[in-house]
């Protein structure tokens, strides 16, 4: 305790503690918008990791789902004495922890399926870059070629041919996302490659992986960063819009859009809270997400305007 | 100029034919029709006989051939479920598929364009911040969902439109149009403006930052100098001169629209292709897929070879950076 009211006076003076997190965790907390993503995003995150210890019910065990319970309006009590706040579904499932359960399935695959991307990607694009000539101009002509047709054509494409399955919807995301983080890794690193450090790099002969690893790497990954929240962001809606069009995941990992397409049919008589409340989520969860990456953009890139 | 046309066509053919081998295998390795379409009482005579009517006897690369063979003629294979030629089916939808397209890229400037306008001259008001907020709104919603809410509101709640399907159809020239029935435009306003909301946000940016742009140009400020209204100079001085990249995007959209129209219709039960194609995926009707792929790859590559040859005649800096390569 007394040891922080010592260093308080420090603070007054920039230069002894300004670090670059720290300076870029103030630059991004200028934002009021982004602060409160942020919080929302880190909810998201805490609720989808412990959805089973938070969730009033667990939705898919038989023995606790009822279907005398099943299409409760919101607030209406349910036959075991809980509250269902957002409904129950049609086979008496409380929506809550649906949506809870359904979270964790839909970051889920959208995380997985923007790591494995990125890491492909990002090897490929450095690669490209580092290599340059033939290796990169064929690298960039399957990225232009693949980036010149829609994502949900590419994914449909992907589903149609490798049809159902957890696995077989984190393969289509990662060939629809490889492309972007290729070539924006590209880009960044053919900047970095003209800098002096890599030329001392390459004067020491260093084994070409070390130059890319340890020397290349690192300073390409700012704009990675932003690129991954977008995109992860991108992929999470994808997913869901595959399920919901039932070519995307199975009923037995029931993602959000998996709920929302359940709750269609209801939909027309009016039992809205079905597909209403897990498409709310849906859409918390990608308008949080781009916006903490808007403002890492912002943060990360001090050329932009604002 | 002949040798870059050359280049691109001889790239899209290699596309097409990559295209075809890919979605070929892809979808013939993957699922076991057999299973599907013969029902589990009959006896071995009657399935080696289906087998044999459909080709699934052959080796796969003789069916990829027969394939090639039969598709430069047109014929795309028949339909497993419907017993119909894959491409007659895919043809009978593709009227409203495209009507749903062009009323939405319609809508799309009818309403991203003014509302883009006049977030460019006013940035600071609060009516263009509500504008922004809402495009940022029509990037990130998924549009599916938001074709639901709107069918839970207009349709379910208002009572306003109907939900789903497509209303009273007029022939023109052969080709089936509902714009002319009042039945028909109430059926399409729904769907093709939830299609549309990811191209309105798109104009409204695009618009605003050239409006922006052009606002403090001598030209905009010798006009209003010269004491010409301010209509006159929106609209005539101004709009001109911000068209360009606009109808160049909106142009390139196009094709994003017909890809995402699967959504739209499937959402509204629009009987267009995209529906079709969730169908046939959903039935494993292989051949009705792969028309369908390799129809909407070919749409594509024919968008994307205009759009090269277009900016090739306009900026002959493409042209050369690409010969050079």
């Amino acid at each position: 305790m007394s040891t922080l009211a010592e260093k308080q006076p420090a603070a007054d003076v920039p230069a002894a503690v300004e670090t670059p997190w720290r300076r870029f965790a103030s630059a991004y907390a200028d934002s009021r918008v982004a602060m409160l993503s942020l919080g929302a995003l880190g909810m998201i995150v805490f609720i989808a990791l412990f959805a089973p210890f938070i969730s009033p019910q667990d939705p898919y065990d038989l023995a606790v789902v009822s279907i005398m319970d099943s299409r409760l309006e919101p607030g209406e009590q349910m036959f075991s004495g809980t509250t269902a706040w957002l409904g129950t579904d049609g086979a008496g499932r409380d929506m809550l922890s649906a949506i809870f359960y359904g979270l964790r399935i839909s970051l889920g695959v959208g995380v997985i399926s923007g790591v494995i991307a990125m890491v492909i990607g990002m090897s490929i694009g450095l690669a490209a870059a580092y290599f340059g000539g033939r290796t990169d101009s064929v690298v960039m002509r399957v990225v232009d070629l693949q980036l010149s047709f829609p994502a949900i054509l590419v994914a449909l494409i992907l589903v149609a041919i490798l049809g159902k399955g957890i696995d077989k919807i984190v393969i289509a995301l990662v060939v629809v996302q490889w492309a972007y983080y290729a070539r924006t890794v590209r880009a960044s690193a053919l900047v970095e490659r003209g800098k002096e450090y890599m030329e001392a790099a390459t004067c020491l002969a260093l084994p070409h992986s070390r130059i890319v690893f340890r020397h290349l790497l690192p300073n390409c990954l700012p704009p990675m960063i932003v690129v991954g929240t977008l995109q992860t962001a991108h992929a999470i809606s994808l997913e869901a819009t595959l399920s919901f069009l039932g070519v995307g995941l199975p009923q037995t990992e029931p993602s959000l859009g998996l709920l929302i397409s359940n709750g269609f049919e209801y939909m027309l008589s009016g039992k809205y809270w079905i597909s209403f409340f897990p498409g709310i989520a849906l859409l918390l969860t990608i308008v949080s997400i781009n916006l903490v990456g808007d403002r890492l953009r912002d943060v990360l890139n001090p050329r932009l305007e604002r | 100029m002949t040798v870059f046309i050359t280049r691109r066509l001889l790239q899209s053919l290699l596309v097409v034919v990559v295209m075809s081998l890919l979605v070929f295998f892809g979808v013939n390795v993957v699922g076991d029709p057999v299973d599907l379409l013969i029902s589990p009482e009959a006896d071995q005579a009657e399935i080696e006989a289906t087998i044999a009517r459909l080709g699934l006897d052959r080796p796969i690369h003789e069916q990829y051939w027969y394939f090639v063979v039969n598709a430069l003629k047109g014929d795309l294979g028949t339909s497993f479920i419907f017993g119909e030629p894959a491409l007659k089916l895919i043809l009978q939808r593709m009227p409203a598929t495209m009507e749903l397209a062009f009323v939405s890229l319609l809508m799309s400037a009818v309403f991203g364009i003014p509302l883009g306008v006049y977030a460019g001259l006013k940035p600071e008001s609060r009516v263009a911040k509500t504008i922004m907020a809402g495009s940022i709104l029509g990037f990130s919603l998924p549009t599916f969902w938001v074709g639901l809410m709107f069918i839970l509101v207009f349709a379910v709640m208002l009572g306003w439109l109907p939900s789903t399907g497509r209303g009273d159809t007029v022939d023109v020239l052969g080709i089936p149009v509902s714009l002319l029935t009042w039945d028909g435009i109430s059926h399409v306003l729904l769907p093709a403006f939830n299609l549309a909301l990811f191209n309105i946000s798109l104009v409204i940016r695009l618009t605003r930052a050239g409006t922006k742009e052009v606002v403090h140009q001598d030209y905009i400020k010798f006009a209003r100098a010269k004491g010409l209204s301010n209509r006159r100079v929106v609209l005539v001085h101004l709009m001109k001169n911000i068209m360009i990249p606009v109808v160049t995007v909106l142009g390139l959209e196009l094709g994003g629209l017909i890809a995402f129209s699967v959504v739209t219709e499937t959402v509204f039960a629009w009987p267009g292709m995209g529906k079709l194609l969730i169908d046939s995926i959903q039935l494993l009707d292989r051949p009705v897929v792969v028309a369908y792929l390799m129809m909407i790859v070919l749409i594509f590559v024919v968008i994307n070879l205009v759009v090269d040859i277009t900016y090739s005649i306009l900026d002959p800096r493409v042209r050369l950076k690409d010969v050079k390569a």
